[in-house]
Formats: C-alpha cells, sequence, structure tokens
C-alpha cells in the first residue's frame, strides 16, 4: 500500500507541479490544489497506513493509527481552503483589471 | 539582573518611544525641553559614580540573552567608559538645550530629529557600557543608523541624501568588519566578554589569528574616527543639523573609534602591526585634515576636516601609548604612556572646544543665512560673545595658553619626542618623521583656527551678501556654547580638576598591565616645565603659522580645493555606481520578471540539491517488509485517483478542470476513510462540497480556458521539471519509510495518545491536539483565516467603491441585495423543497459534530465547514436576499467574535496563573444529559467555530456580490 501511495503521491506532485508551470491562471490554481491534496496524502502515508483504530479513544482498541499527521492536515485542509479561495479572487480581479490571464503577459516589465 | 546602568542605556530608548505622546501636549511646548532631562538626569548619575570608580571598582552588571552563545547583555563602568558616558550626556544637555533654540518646533519635524537623536544618545551610552562585543557591535551599529537618520534629516535636500548614504556605507562597512573580528577574537579566546578576554591576552598574542582580528578591528574603529582613507564621509555628514554635527560628528560618534582603540589597546598593545597601524594612520590622517581644513570656504566643511584631523591626532597619541605594552621594565613603560595620558586629555579638550566651535558656526549661519567665510565678516561687534566663544575655541584647538588645548598639545609634542628613544620596530629609522609630521600639522591647524575666527569676525562687514540682518543669538542658544568655552578656560587653568577623577581611572583602564593592585599613575599636567623643546615647538607653530595664515589666500596649494581629476570621493562615487551597474546587470540576468522562471529555479533547486545530498548520504533505500496490503477496492480508488489527476492538464474546458480536480478531492477522503481519519475524511467532504459552490462562483469571472498555445520547448522544460519533482517526491517518500523501519527515535505520537484523556479529558485525539496541546496553532490559523477572508473582502469591495464612483450618484445600484446569486437562484422546486428539510437537517448535524467533538469525530473546524455549506444551500436555493432576512448576521463580525472568544479563552487561563491556553476541564452530572464533561477547551472550539462560519460565509458572499 504504502509504496503505491507514494506513487501517486509522486504524480500527484508531478500533475501540480507542471500545471503551476503552465501560463493559464486557472491551471496554476488547480495545480495549487493538487498539490495540497498530495502533500496531505503524503503526510498520511508517512505515518503508516492501517495500523490500527482511529485515534478516538473511546474505541478501546489496541492500537491507533497516527493522529499527529491527522492534525497537522486538518489545519491544512482549511487553511488551503482560504488560500485558494483567495487565490481564485486575485486571479478574477487581475483578470478584470488586466484583461489577460495568461502568465507571460502578466509579467512585470522593466521600470515597473 | 537589571541594574542602573541597564536603565541608563534604556532611558534615551524609552523617552525616544514616549515621542508621540510628547506630541499630544497641550500648549505645544518644544519637546527639547523634556527631552533634555534623560542627559541631565544621565551627567548627574553618572558625575556621581567618579569616586567609585576612582577607587579602582568597576561596576558590572550582567543580564543572561543567549547565553549557548556566549552573548549576554552585560554592562561596565570602568574609567574609560566612564569618560565616554559624561561627554555623552554632558554634551547632549547642551546640544539638546542648543537645539531647542536652533530647530523651530513651527518648520521642522522636531519630534522626529528627537527621537533619532534620543536613538543615538542610547545606542552611544550602549556602546562604551556594553562588555560584550556583539551586544557593543549592536550598539555600534545602531549609532549608524541614527547617525544615517540625522544627517539624512532634511532628506528632500539631494546633497542630504548623499551624505547619509555615503556615512552609513562607510560606517556600516567597518562595522562588519569589526564584528568579524570579534568573532575571530572569540575563536581565540572562548569568550565574547571585553573582560574576560582581558584577561586572556597572552593566548591572542602569539595566535596566528591575531593578525587578522586586528586589521578587522581596526577597520571599524577607521571607518568610524573618520581615518584616512575613509574620512570621506565626514566632511558630507556635515549636511545634518548644526546641533548634530556638534554631537554626533564631532563629540561622541566619531570618538566611537577611538574608544575602540582605547578598549583593545590591552589586548593588541607592544604589537608592532598596532602601533604602527594606529599611530602610522592617525599621523597621516592629522596632517591630511589639518591641510585640507584650511582650504575650505564653507565654516562646516572646515571644522569637519578639522575634526579629522584632531581625531587623527587622538589616534596616533593612542598607538604611541601602546607602545608602553611592549616593554617590560616599568620605568620605560610608564615612560611612553605619557602618550596615553594626552590622548585622554585631548578628547577631553577637543569636545569641548570643537562642541563650542560647532555650535558657533550654527550660530553664525542661523543669523547670517550663510556659513561662507567668502560672504563673513566683521561680525565681531555685532555678536560679541559668540565671538568670544569663537576666540576660545580657537585657540584652544589652535594650542595657546592658557587654554586646555595648548596643555594637550605639549603633551602631543612631548609624546612624539619620546617616540625617539624607542629604538623597536624600526623606529629607529622613522622615529624622527613622528615630531615632524606633528610639528608641521599643528601650524596648519594653527592657520586654520586663525581663518575660522579672523574671516568670520574680523575684516569687513558684508551686509550685501547675507541672507538675513545678524544681530546676537537668543540668550539660550548661547548658554551651552558658553559653558563650552568656559570649559575649555578651566581646563586649561585647572586641569588638575581633571587628573585624577577622569583622566588616571581613564588611564588605568586603557594600561591595565602597567599597574601593581593598589598603584595608580601619576598625572601632572602643568603649564610650564622650563624651556623644553616642547616650548620652542610651540613659538615655532605661533610664527610659521601666522605665516601660513598670511600666505593662505595668496598661494594657490593654500587655498584650492584640489584637483577634480583623482580624489578620493571620485573613486568613492565611480566605485558605487559600478557596484550599482554590475548589480543591476547581474539581477536583471535572472530576474525576468517571470513567475514561471522563478518556479523554475525553485524547482530545479529543490530536485538537484535533494538528489545530490541523497546520493551523497547514500539516503536512497526501498524496505518493503512493513508495508500494509492492498485490497482491489482501495487500489480501484488509487486508479480512479491518479487517472483524474493525469486528465486535468489535457482538460480543454474551465467545467471539465474544475471537475476533475474536485473528483481528486473526494478520492483522497475516500482515502482518509480508508486510512482511518474520520476527521479528516469529514474535513475534505465538506470543504471539496463547498469548494465547489466557490468555483462555481468564480468561473462566471474566469475566462475560457484555451489551448496553450506553446511551443514544444516550452511544455518538455515543464514537463521534465515536474517529472524530476515528482520522481524525487516519490524516491524520498519511500526512503523515508524504509529509514523509519529501523525507528531511530519515539515518536510524539505515543505522548498524544497517552495524555489525550488524562491531561486534557478528550478521547478524539486529533481534536484534543488541534484546540488543546497544540491550540496556540490553531488559534493563529484561524486568524490567517480572517486574514484571507478579510483580503478577499477588500479586493472586491475595492473594486466595487470603484465601479459605484463611475455611476451617477443615486443610481441604483442596489448595496444591500446584492449580486449574481440572485440570478443564479434556483428555479427547481423540488430543490427547493428538499432544502427547506435538509437545511436543519444538516444544522443540526452541524452543531452534533461540534459538541462531539472532543471525543468523537467532529469539532469547530468541521461544525463551522457544515453549517455554512447548510447556510450556502440556502442562499443557492432561495437566494442572497432570503438568506439574508433569515440570518440576518454581519459575518465579518461573526469571525472577529469567534476570534475575540478563543483569544479569550486563551487569556483566561493567565487568571489562574497558568500560561496562554492551558484548559482546564471537569465531569459534571447534568440533569436530563446525565454525565456531561465540561471542558473551557469546547469554548475555543467554539471561536474556532464562529470563525469558520464567519469566513467561509464571508468569502461566498462576496464573491457572490461581485458582479
Amino acid at each position: 500500500m504504502e509504496l503505491m501511495m507514494s506513487i501517486a503521491v509522486g504524480i500527484l506532485f508531478m500533475v501540480g507541479v507542471y500545471l503551476i508551470l503552465t501560463r493559464s491562471l486557472l491551471r496554476i490554481i488547480l495545480g495549487t490544489s493538487l498539490l495540497t491534496h498530495a502533500v496531505h496524502l503524503l503526510l498520511l502515508t508517512m505515518a503508516r497506513l492501517k495500523k490500527g483504530a482511529p485515534p478516538l479513544l473511546g474505541e478501546h482498541a489496541s492500537a491507533y493509527t497516527d493522529p499527529v499527521p491527522a492534525a497537522l492536515i486538518l489545519t491544512s485542509i482549511v487553511i488551503s481552503f482560504g488560500v485558494t479561495s483567495f487565490f481564485f479572487v486575485l486571479a478574477y480581479k487581475a483578470y478584470q483589471k488586466l484583461k489577460t490571464d495568461d502568465m507571460e503577459q502578466l509579467r512585470g516589465d522593466e521600470g515597473e | 539582573m537589571l541594574s542602573i546602568l541597564h536603565a541608563a542605556i534604556i532611558l534615551p530608548f524609552i523617552l525616544a518611544a514616549g515621542m508621540p505622546l510628547l506630541k499630544r501636549l497641550p500648549g505645544k511646548p518644544h519637546p527639547g525641553w523634556a527631552v533634555m532631562l534623560a542627559p541631565a538626569v544621565l551627567f548627574v548619575y553618572f558625575l556621581k559614580q567618579i569616586p567609585i570608580v576612582q577607587s579602582g571598582n568597576d561596576i558590572v552588571a550582567a543580564l543572561p540573552w543567549i547565553t549557548s552563545l556566549g552573548i549576554e547583555f552585560s554592562v561596565q563602568l570602568d574609567g574609560l567608559s566612564l569618560l565616554f558616558t559624561l561627554l555623552i550626556s554632558g554634551i547632549g544637555t547642551l546640544v539638546v538645550l542648543y537645539s531647542i533654540f536652533y530647530m523651530d518646533k513651527e518648520k521642522e519635524a522636531v519630534h522626529r530629529f528627537y527621537v533619532y537623536l534620543l536613538l543615538f544618545m542610547g545606542a552611544m551610552l550602549g556602546v562604551v557600557l556594553s562588555d560584550n562585543l556583539i551586544v557593543l557591535y549592536g550598539f555600534w551599529e545602531l549609532t549608524s543608523i541614527s547617525s544615517f537618520l540625522l544627517i539624512a534629516f532634511w532628506h528632500h535636500r539631494e546633497r542630504s541624501r548623499y551624505g547619509a548614504f555615503k556615512s552609513m556605507l562607510i560606517t556600516v562597512f567597518g562595522g562588519l568588519a569589526m564584528l568579524a573580528g570579534f568573532v575571530l577574537v572569540y575563536l581565540m579566546t572562548g569568550t565574547f566578554s571585553v573582560r574576560e578576554i582581558l584577561q586572556n591576552t597572552g593566548i591572542i598574542a602569539g595566535h596566528p589569528l591575531m593578525l587578522p582580528a586586528l586589521l578587522l578591528v581596526l577597520l571599524g574603529a577607521f571607518t568610524k574616527s573618520a581615518q584616512f582613507p575613509f574620512h570621506i564621509w565626514l566632511p558630507d555628514a556635515m549636511e545634518a543639523p548644526t546641533p548634530v554635527s556638534a554631537y554626533l560628528h564631532s563629540a561622541t560618534m566619531v570618538k566611537a573609534g577611538l574608544y575602540l582603540v582605547a578598549r583593545f589597546t590591552p589586548v593588541f598593545s607592544g604589537q608592532a602591526a598596532w602601533f604602527w597601524l594606529v599611530s602610522g594612520v592617525g599621523l597621516i590622517t592629522l596632517i591630511f585634515g589639518s591641510f585640507k581644513a584650511i582650504k575650505q570656504t564653507d565654516l562646516k566643511a572646515m571644522l569637519a576636516f578639522s575634526t579629522i584631523s584632531q581625531l587623527g591626532l587622538i589616534m596616533a597619541l593612542l598607538g604611541l601609548g601602546s607602545a608602553s605594552g611592549y616593554y617590560t621594565d616599568v620605568q620605560q613603560s610608564l615612560f611612553y604612556s605619557k602618550a596615553t595620558m594626552a590622548a585622554i586629555f585631548h578628547l577631553m579638550n577637543h569636545a569641548v572646544f570643537k562642541g563650542a566651535l560647532f555650535m558657533v558656526v550654527g550660530i553664525v549661519d542661523h543669523e547670517t543665512g550663510t556659513r561662507d567665510i567668502r560672504k563673513l565678516g566683521g561680525l565681531m561687534s555685532i555678536m560679541p560673545v559668540t565671538f568670544t566663544v569663537a576666540a576660545i575655541g580657537a585657540l584652544s584647538m589652535a594650542g595657546i595658553p592658557p587654554f586646555g588645548g595648548f596643555l594637550s598639545k605639549e603633551m602631543f609634542f612631548t609624546a612624539v619626542l619620546n617616540a625617539r628613544e624607542m629604538g623597536i620596530w624600526s623606529m629607529d629609522t622613522w622615529s624622527s618623521l613622528f615630531p615632524v609630521i606633528a610639528w608641521a600639522a599643528s601650524v596648519f591647524t594653527f592657520a586654520y583656527s586663525m581663518v575660522l575666527l579672523v574671516r568670520t569676525f574680523a575684516g569687513k562687514f558684508k551686509p550685501e551678501q547675507l541672507k538675513l540682518q545678524p544681530h546676537e543669538a537668543p540668550v539660550g542658544m548661547l548658554i551651552p556654547p558658553v559653558i563650552m568655552a568656559a570649559l575649555a578656560l578651566v581646563f586649561g587653568l585647572f586641569p588638575g580638576l581633571l587628573s585624577y577623577s577622569l583622566i588616571e581611572p581613564a588611564m588605568a583602564a586603557v594600561l591595565p598591565g602597567l599597574l601593581g593592585p593598589g598603584e595608580k599613575f601619576l598625572v601632572s599636567i602643568e603649564f610650564w616645565h622650563g624651556w623644553t623643546p616642547e616650548v620652542f615647538m610651540t613659538l615655532g607653530v605661533i610664527g610659521a603659522g601666522i605665516l601660513v595664515f598670511v600666505l593662505q589666500p595668496k598661494v594657490k596649494a593654500l587655498n584650492s580645493t584640489g584637483s577634480a581629476r583623482f580624489s578620493l570621493n571620485g573613486v568613492y562615487d565611480s566605485g558605487l555606481r559600478t557596484l550599482e551597474r554590475s548589480s543591476k546587470w547581474l539581477t536583471d540576468k535572472y530576474m525576468t520578471g517571470s513567475v514561471r522562471h522563478y518556479l523554475i529555479y525553485i524547482f530545479t533547486f529543490l530536485v538537484v540539491v535533494l538528489g545530490a545530498i541523497m546520493l551523497a548520504f547514500d539516503g536512497f533505500s526501498l524496505d518493503s517488509s512493513s508495508y500494509a496490503p492492498v485490497t482491489v477496492y482501495e487500489a480501484a480508488i488509487l486508479l480512479a485517483l491518479i487517472i483524474a489527476a493525469i486528465a486535468v492538464p489535457f482538460a480543454n474546458s474551465r467545467l471539465l478542470a474544475i471537475i476533475l480536480t474536485g473528483a481528486v478531492g473526494y478520492m483522497v477522503s475516500l482515502f482518509f476513510v480508508i486510512f482511518r481519519a474520520p476527521d479528516l475524511a469529514l474535513t475534505q467532504l465538506i470543504v471539496e462540497t463547498v469548494s465547489v459552490t466557490l468555483f462555481l462562483l468564480c468561473f462566471y469571472h474566469l475566462p475560457k480556458l484555451k489551448k496553450e498555445l506553446t511551443v514544444l520547448k516550452f511544455k518538455l522544460t515543464n514537463f521534465l521539471i515536474s517529472l524530476g519533482v515528482g520522481l524525487m517526491v516519490t524516491l524520498i517518500a519511500l526512503s523515508a519509510l524504509s529509514a523509519g523501519n529501523s525507528h531511530p527515535f519515539e515518536s510524539i505520537s505515543k505522548f498524544f495518545l497517552e495524555a489525550s484523556y488524562t491531561l486534557a479529558g478528550g478521547k478524539n485525539v486529533v481534536n484534543v491536539i488541534l484546540v488543546d496541546f497544540r491550540g496556540f496553532d490553531t488559534m493563529l490559523e484561524i486568524v490567517v483565516l480572517g486574514i484571507a477572508s478579510l483580503g478577499i473582502y477588500a479586493m472586491i469591495r475595492l473594486s466595487l467603491n470603484e465601479k459605484q464612483e463611475q455611476l451617477p450618484p443615486g443610481a441604483g445600484f442596489n448595496k444591500q441585495s446584492g449580486g449574481r446569486l440572485v440570478s443564479v437562484r434556483s428555479n427547481d422546486v423540488i430543490l427547493r423543497m428538499t432544502s427547506r428539510v435538509a437545511m436543519f437537517i444538516i444544522l443540526t448535524f452541524s452543531w452534533y459534530l461540534f459538541f462531539a467533538g472532543h471525543n468523537n469525530p467532529g469539532g469547530g473546524f468541521i461544525g463551522g465547514l457544515m453549517t455554512s455549506a447548510a447556510l450556502v444551500l440556502l442562499a443557492i436555493a432561495f437566494g442572497l436576499d432570503v438568506m439574508r432576512s433569515i440570518v440576518p448576521l454581519n459575518f465579518r463580525k461573526v469571525m472577529a467574535s469567534g476570534l475575540l472568544i478563543a483569544f479569550l479563552t486563551g487569556l483566561g487561563s493567565l487568571w489562574f496563573g497558568v500560561p496562554f491556553l492551558s484548559h482546564a476541564f471537569g465531569h459534571e452530572y447534568l440533569p436530563i444529559l446525565g454525565e456531561v464533561e465540561l471542558a473551557t477547551a469546547v469554548i475555543f472550539d467554539l471561536g474556532v467555530y464562529l470563525t469558520v462560519v464567519g469566513v467561509t460565509m464571508t468569502i461566498i458572499l462576496e464573491i457572490g456580490r461581485d458582479r
């Protein structure tokens, strides 16, 4: 499982980075979303998979999965929601003002 | 422990911080009156320390700071420090008094001026009182910065900015070199404490790092004290207001370099390099400065070169005095220590007469509107008091009895004459040059002193060339220079006042090795020693000086300001230009303005550096022994996830790309379920749902996806880089998993699992970590969320306002009912009917999730998101107005109150004497509900809940409102 997950994470990273390097703002935003997913799965995988019950002590299980990555990821999900929405608004506001979403045209010129 | 000495350093800073309050005072008194209190109080305090220091007891106090690096805020007050603190506070008091009349509170930004001045005062006290070299360095740079700010005080003038920048560059360059020198000293001795270093001078003496350390420390001292060839910043620093020039650029800051040399004399004395550099550079500066001073036509420039020259004189004396560290025979050592005595005495004399002269020039400038000696003249009868002060100052500077300057000039001659007998370090060849240079420089000094005095105050009065009608300055402006002039006279007539109170303790600090316990230096300064060579030298100076003064207007060498073809300033200017041009060229090479390029650098760096390090340390490994098994179901989801992800770059429509990304998100939440992270699965599901709404709203505003019309090379680069990153991540993940098999260290997760219930009373460990163990992180996280939502709010409102301005006033832009969510409003009857029911179910469920959070999956984040989802559903089904009428809340206020609750819960724990955000919990029996757990963590979670609702709704509603 860990092997497969690592490969999947690698693929998600690859697609995410590829999208970020493209010229369209929308693709870049989607790329960051995919990167976020990739990071979450990576964190989870690093803690080993399926090694026990959910970290709810009411379960009285003999082993629990690692709660630390879960806590980290929970934080990250909510933050990335905020950041993604910010990106979105920034992107379409930039588009409305500058009439382009092409990063090559958005690049700063001399003296700007 | 914080001592009074620490407080003395901090006092000016506190006063500077309180300056804005002074601005609010009724009646707007000049802030200088309040500011003057600080140096005055400090002066009295330091005066009272004289008997203690005199008896040989240094005052020492330490305040731990970064102890692991040997850095502590330790201070000491010995004879040398005391001398400087008295200069700083004493002259500081007079300068502030003077500035009250110089700086017009109506026309100038006086508050800002005093903030900078106090900043300098505190920093300078810090320099001379610090025992720790790193702390000393910090204060040292702070003096450079405050000097920069003060020189550029009239920053609308181009010359001021130029001068400020120049002084900053040169002194900070020297400061950095000095820091490197300090680090080398630390490497040799293992301590940053000056007192401890002085006990280890033996280690330094023969150490291979000694010479580099010596050179670097001296570089700091020479740049700060404007020694040749670094002196070029000082004349340009004269653009500062005159009180600043009098204070920083003559009496105190430029003497920091002298202080440093004096402070390090016990460390490096007896070294040939130290002796030659300090005295040699000092002498060159002395003659060069005095020669340049004659040629100046601007009074302040003349004083600037004069200061440079006098600083060189003191520097040279310190160098000559350091020779006494070479000799083991006490009699010989004492013989050469006379130079150090002269240095200390002249330091005080110079501060006094130069301070007086600067203030005089300030008065002349203030009253006549010019400082050009070609326009001035004949002011003697118009400004008699100013003239008297100027005469005393100039005569003291020229070395004429009965003023202090005469005595120290005589001692200087004695020192250079003594140097002829040294016979070490090839002094036998060169020593006869010393008296010659000293004598010649004194001749020039005499000459420019006369130029300054005579050209300004005697001769013909030329009122037609002056901007203002000159008259005597106001009394307040005259008091400080009169006091200084009086001191110049007192120092001359009664040098005994200083002998054992200040000079002897300072000498003991500079040359501690010469004295046995309980011994004292013999300090006797007298007017008359008989017909000694010094007397003849002085007579010669007067004769030749008068000659130079008379010849000055006629001989070109004495009045032309030098060739423009080659000058140190030219070197500095063109060097700076070349530096700017080449760094711009270099930066333009890689700072292309394209975000993509920057990302390529970052990603390539990541791949190359990580890969290289992993390879170098043989980090890649694969150990599949403990992997979890895979079921077909999981494999299928994974496949779906990969396919969806890979399809995103190929999607040609916006909708498809968004849906595919969403699909990845939902797959990820399925994995959260499989990997037993229920909280994550819930969160991810709701976030994905809310995100889709958000995407669809933004969708309207974004352009259609164009097919990427780019060349293959562009795509190939992108592909290769992303492939590299993906590969690297996979390899590192696998290697980390293999490395983890050997359990190199205990995971902290065990602690959380064990302590979750016993310490925090919660069974959902993830939630307990969020609200309790790592509550502070969570609090800052919701702050970030809040900022993001306000950012969105601002971006949208900003352009809304622009549009409103374009519309004619009163044109129908309905602020309340907003926007496009109305048009999105569904006409679907089924949706409206079901959502009526569903909404309540979702809301109830969200509250359940919120309350369950501490023990079961759920919590503030999840509950908050769920509630927002319900509200969004309501808005979509019935339109924004209906939603507003049902939930009449300002969601920004909801967010703010959430943040406030979270913060107050955290503060509440302080009330019980425990650290910020400590939670308490208890299990109570309540009727009907049975045993219920009450935890303050729940209140904190309520804050999180409200913030999340507020943030999400603000974002969604604002985007929905935007047209």
